[in-house]
């Protein structure tokens, strides 16, 4: 399938029936009214955060806040944003994600072009020593001595390098160079174009869809990463924004476990609107940035999965 | 790995495509003359993998060696099956096998049907508005953080949560969900299953929309209703996409996700929450057995090694399809 001509889904083919029998049309409510449900069963995590977000402490602890804020404040709000930790820990997390999809994506994109290359002596072996490492990892305890006896505790390194190479996402991207057309390489090497010209005046300028859905997927991951910090960093002004949130739930928990052994009370709720702020903040650049990206990413997993 | 990581794999060796330039005969000597450009491009993502992966890897050897902090990375001195022998005699060891053992086969009975149902459902919509609704809407839990999930989890189930206050209307008491061991690998699942079903579709759409039109008007020619298209055409069209996650999630089996299960549980929940990989957190770097711990990763590494494997031998046997 070329990628520029994307074949009919079979739904609409299969929509040229002239009439349905009534036990279809009985699926078809049902099968929408499911994943209606479960739309709402996804969503419904989200808004209760929202809702939480904007409502008072004690609306919340006496259970009364579910799809809609009650005792409506921006107080929350203001309280995270006047805690200096908060942002401190969010910038780390900007310079980490910055930093660490920047390298990831250097390593990632000349490592397939490399891969993508079929007349290349030894491909076969740099494809094995990367997807071996799908199958067989090193473990935590090893992982954890080596980041220890190179010096990177407590520096953004042990945070930023361990993840900076996916097998997966060099896969996808493999696939991806290995789908361009042929000619224009070809050319351009008849011309006497270098092969570093090619890859960074024909190569790249032809990959932007699959670059952004792999920056998408680097970023997301060092955005989200809460346990390599949490392993390796004990100073809390490198703490990036996942591990402050993660200590605000543990602490509230650990308060509750405490509390419901000692009196059979309970105290779970404490700062649970400053912790759905939190993770709203958090939630926030992603949801800004998902839908635009969205086709992307989509069309480049279908690419490595779908054949020719 | 997760699902969609896993199949790249199997589609990789299938598909080939005329290269760039013809093969090139000759020796290596010849190779790296001619292509010592693409050459010099591998070699930071080479000494990567060989730090970063390989390394570690090969850091296992201290399953078998005497530990010393601040000496070699290596380990020290031989002290053979030590530690081997340490965990097998360990209750508490077989204790957290078990429960490993308990939620990835709950995972994988849930968490690998959901999707291949998902995907049939949205694959009979024709509605396209409401098909891409609904795919943005369950796509959309796969980029969470997994300390978010587990922060929306706590607040559901608090005492005050949603869960408690539906139970409360139906007559129920509320429970403190997550400080009770029966609930955890519930729990667990129910909050795998909801970041994961809609991001698994992925891979199967892709594969639905591959599947022949021919195929369909040939079976409604032959009087075939939905549901037998469903099953004779639809079905056998993914079937190479099932085997192949099926397989890979065979081989995560005893993978269960560590991060969140370290986030969700409690000392109260240890006895049912309790797995492999938090169990050698615990040991190794919170109480600083480090070659114990080592030495039970590494067997759980090897286990699931030898999972993938024999799934894929099986599969190659049986229905054709592998990953290599």
């Amino acid at each position: 399938m070329a990628p520029d001509a994307p074949r009919p889904a079979p739904v609409t083919a299969r929509t040229s029936r002239i009439k349905d029998s009534t036990s279809y049309k009985v699926f078809t409510v049902v099968n929408m009214t499911v994943l209606v449900l479960m739309c709402a069963l996804m969503l419904y995590p989200f808004i209760m955060l929202l809702a939480q977000s904007f409502s008072s402490a004690g609306a919340i602890n006496a259970g009364k806040v579910n799809l809609f804020p009650v005792d409506f404040n921006l107080d929350t709000y203001k309280a995270v944003a006047n805690n200096s930790n908060f942002w401190r820990t969010y910038g780390n997390t900007v310079v980490y994600t910055l930093i660490g999809t920047t390298i990831a994506m250097v390593l990632t994109t000349t490592y397939a072009y490399v891969l993508s290359k079929k007349h290349l002596k030894g491909r076969g072996l740099l494809i094995g020593i990367a997807v071996f490492t799908m199958f067989f990892n090193g473990g935590i305890v090893p992982n954890y001595v080596l980041i220890s006896s190179l010096g990177m505790k407590n520096t953004m390194w042990a945070v930023i390098l361990p993840p900076a190479l996916s097998v997966f996402n060099l896969l996808v991207m493999k696939a991806f160079f290995e789908n361009l057309p042929n000619e224009l390489e070809e050319a351009a090497h008849i011309d006497g174009l270098s092969w570093f010209g090619i890859f960074f005046r024909i190569v790249m300028p032809l990959s932007k869809a699959v670059i952004a859905t792999m920056v998408l997927f680097y970023s997301v991951q060092y955005w989200n990463d809460w346990f390599a910090a949490f392993l390796y960093l004990d100073r809390t002004d490198l703490f990036p924004v996942t591990l402050f949130l993660r200590n605000l739930i543990a602490g509230a928990s650990t308060a509750a476990s405490e509390g419901a052994a000692a009196s059979g009370s309970t105290v779970s709720d404490i700062n649970a609107n400053i912790q759905s702020v939190t993770m709203i903040l958090i939630l926030i650049p992603i949801l800004c940035v998902y839908p635009f990206v969205q086709r992307y990413f989509v069309s480049g997993i279908m690419l490595g999965s779908v054949k020719g | 790995m997760t699902l969609a990581e896993s199949q790249q794999v199997a589609a990789q060796e299938s598909a080939p495509r005329p290269a760039v330039l013809k093969p090139r005969p000759g020796g290596w000597k010849r190779a790296l003359k001619r292509d010592w450009p693409l050459y010099s491009l591998a070699i930071a993502p080479l000494i990567f993998l060989a730090i970063f992966r390989y390394l570690p890897m090969l850091g296992n050897v201290i399953a078998f060696r005497r530990f010393r902090a601040g000496g070699s990375i290596f380990g020290d001195e031989w002290v053979g099956m030590l530690y081997v022998d340490m965990f097998i005699h360990d209750p508490a060891f077989w204790n957290v096998f078990t429960n490993t053992a308990i939620i990835g086969g709950m995972t994988l009975v849930v968490c690998f049907p959901l999707p291949i149902i998902l995907a049939l459902m949205l694959n009979e919509v024709r509605r396209t508005h409401f098909k891409r609704i609904v795919q943005s809407i369950s796509y959309l839990p796969h980029f969470l953080s997994v300390v978010i999930v587990v922060g929306m989890v706590y607040q559901l189930l608090s005492l005050q949560g949603t869960v408690n206050q539906i139970a409360e209307a139906f007559g129920g008491d509320a429970v403190s969900f997550l400080q009770k061991p029966e609930w955890f690998r519930f729990i667990y699942v129910a909050s795998e299953a909801w970041q994961t079903v809609g991001w698994g579709t992925i891979l199967y759409l892709a594969a639905l929309t591959a599947v022949d039109d021919q195929l369909y008007e040939a079976s409604r020619i032959d009087g075939a209703n939905r549901w037998q298209q469903t099953w004779h055409v639809t079905i056998p069209g993914i079937r190479p996409t099932m085997v192949t996650l099926l397989i890979l999630n065979i081989g995560n089996f005893l993978n269960v996700g560590f991060e969140k299960v370290l986030l969700l549980y409690n000392p109260m929940t240890y006895s049912t929450g309790d797995v492999i990989s938090t169990y050698l957190y615990r040991v190794g770097l919170v109480s600083n057995n480090l070659s114990y711990a080592a030495a039970i990763g590494l067997f759980q590494a090897i286990i699931g090694f030898a999972m993938v494997m024999s799934a894929n031998y099986i599969s190659k046997r049986l229905v054709g399809t592998s990953l290599w």
